[in-house]
């Protein structure tokens, strides 16, 4: 077979059938997410009509300016899906450690991989640029809300355990390093799981896209390897940068936790 | 050791001065919510107060480094705190925390022995009762030989007769070397018994402070 099979606006049409199955199985069950999949489902198709019309103008104008601009708006996204994905409070300054982890993270792993991994010329290539920084980010910005998530929840639900180990004289560091192991494992875990099944269980996007494109699927594997590995890459660094900086911010510079509350004091006076 | 002026936390606390004397046995004894836990943790500096000045050995609290001070001032809350891991882990972790030299296991043996826990170093924390666990956190507490020991309830979660062993424990630690301790207690028995200075507290405040002879 020769070429991509154009879909086509009907032919499409006909793929939301999935949706209305959906609708049809969460009404019956009695589940009200109705909305929330009615508009998931409309921004998903707006969304990436948009990004295909801008796309489209992008590949045919590439420029250093343009590139950098997507990619901090891109971040910007990501780390405003952050904070709204993140069930638990975040605080000021682990909101900044997170704006930092992520633009820190991604920038060097998108670069390295761009200039050193693919080597394009000139590196602000849309056509490369573009997918390559989407696909990095928003891996990684599943890691860090599984991170912070987690490391939130635990040093609130530990607050006695940590508050013990400062009383003995512990850092605020040693007194979170099990929660921070715990976090940067919980957080990379499902990259790494993601790995196993490559290839096997699933093909990913990027390959099917380029396979049916009519590119060779070695060629396909290989970038599919590539791009796996940056992803790992970035992960790695957000999720390392989150943990490294982000149990500090529950902490104030007497090393005291910050999360205690007053009613906690009086809790304590009243056992 | 302290000195507190004018210290007011919210309205959980509101001492005008109070002195704590070095090498002495100070009681907080009054209802609860009457500010005594507050009080411990503030001399621990894990709470700051909102005004006054609070003294360690004629320095301001908020100047010291907090992490150097709880190695020196350690703290013993009233929910004992067992971290996972084995006996030995719980008992060495303290030490571990401050960076200190780590003792001999049969040290760690003979310091179990002395609260009255026959177990093996090497065993699970889990099945440990509550008593137990107070018992081991108060062992890994003494095995830091900090210079002033701050005791929440130390005997809480105990029965008569381990009182007593666990009282004569901290007693021989405190006299031996001369050592500062503050401990918080409902009973006013045993603040007679082991306090050379109780003090009464009531919402807050200091209410009466009793010299004993």
């Amino acid at each position: 077979m020769n070429g991509i099979i154009e879909i086509g606006p009907l032919r499409l049409l006909a793929a939301y059938i999935f949706l209305v199955i959906l609708f049809i199985l969460v009404k019956s069950l009695g589940i009200k997410k109705e909305r929330e999949i009615f508009f998931s489902a409309l921004r998903m198709t707006v969304q990436l009509i948009a990004v295909g019309y801008i796309l489209l103008y992008l590949f045919d104008y590439t420029h250093p300016a343009i590139a950098l601009s997507i990619l901090a708006l891109m971040i910007f996204f990501a780390v405003r899906t952050i904070y709204s994905r993140v069930k638990t409070e975040i605080n000021k300054k682990l909101r900044q450690v997170i704006i930092i982890a992520m633009v820190a993270g991604n920038s060097a792993t998108i670069f390295y991989f761009l200039i050193l991994v693919i080597n394009i010329q000139p590196w602000y290539d849309a056509r490369y640029f573009i997918p390559i920084a989407g696909m990095i980010i928003g891996n990684s910005m599943t890691g860090i809300s599984l991170g912070v998530e987690r490391l939130s929840g635990e040093i609130k639900a530990k607050r006695d355990l940590i508050e013990g180990a400062l009383m003995l004289g512990a850092t605020p560091r040693d007194a979170t390093m099990h929660i921070v192991k715990d976090t940067f494992t919980a957080a990379i875990m499902p990259t790494i799981n993601s790995m196993i099944g490559m290839g096997i269980v699933f093909l990913p996007g990027m390959m099917t896209g380029q396979s049916l494109a009519g590119l060779s699927p070695l060629i396909a594997i290989e970038y599919q390897i590539a791009i796996m590995l940056s992803i790992l890459g970035s992960v790695t660094i957000t999720v390392y940068l989150l943990t490294r900086f982000g149990y500090r911010t529950f902490f104030n510079h007497r090393s005291q936790l910050e999360i205690i509350l007053d009613h906690d004091l009086a809790e304590n006076e009243k056992i | 050791m302290y000195t507190l002026e004018n210290v007011l936390y919210k309205n959980v606390l509101n001492i005008g001065k109070l002195t704590i004397a070095s090498g002495k046995i100070t009681c907080l004894i009054g209802e609860s919510g009457s500010g005594k836990t507050t009080l411990l943790k503030m001399l621990n500096h894990l709470v700051s107060c909102q005004q006054g000045v609070i003294r360690y050995k004629g320095e301001d609290l908020e100047v010291i480094d907090a992490i150097n001070l709880r190695r020196e001032v350690v703290m013993l809350p009233q929910t004992p705190v067992i971290f996972p891991g084995s006996i030995k882990d719980n008992l060495l972790i303290g030490l571990n925390f401050a960076q200190k030299k780590l003792p001999a296991d049969k040290v760690l043996t003979a310091e179990l022995n002395k609260v009255s826990i026959n177990k093996e170093l090497d065993e699970r924390t889990d099945n440990l009762s509550g008593g137990e666990k107070q018992r081991l956190a108060l062992a890994r507490m003494i095995l830091m030989q900090p210079e002033t020991i701050l005791l929440d309830e130390p005997t809480s979660a105990l029965d008569d007769n381990t009182v007593e062993k666990v009282m004569a424990y901290i007693l021989s630690y405190l006299k031996a070397g001369n050592k500062t301790a503050v401990m918080v207690t409902h009973s006013k028995q045993l603040a007679k018994k082991m306090a050379d200075t109780i003090i009464t507290m009531e919402n807050g405040y200091i209410a009466a402070i009793e010299e004993v002879a």
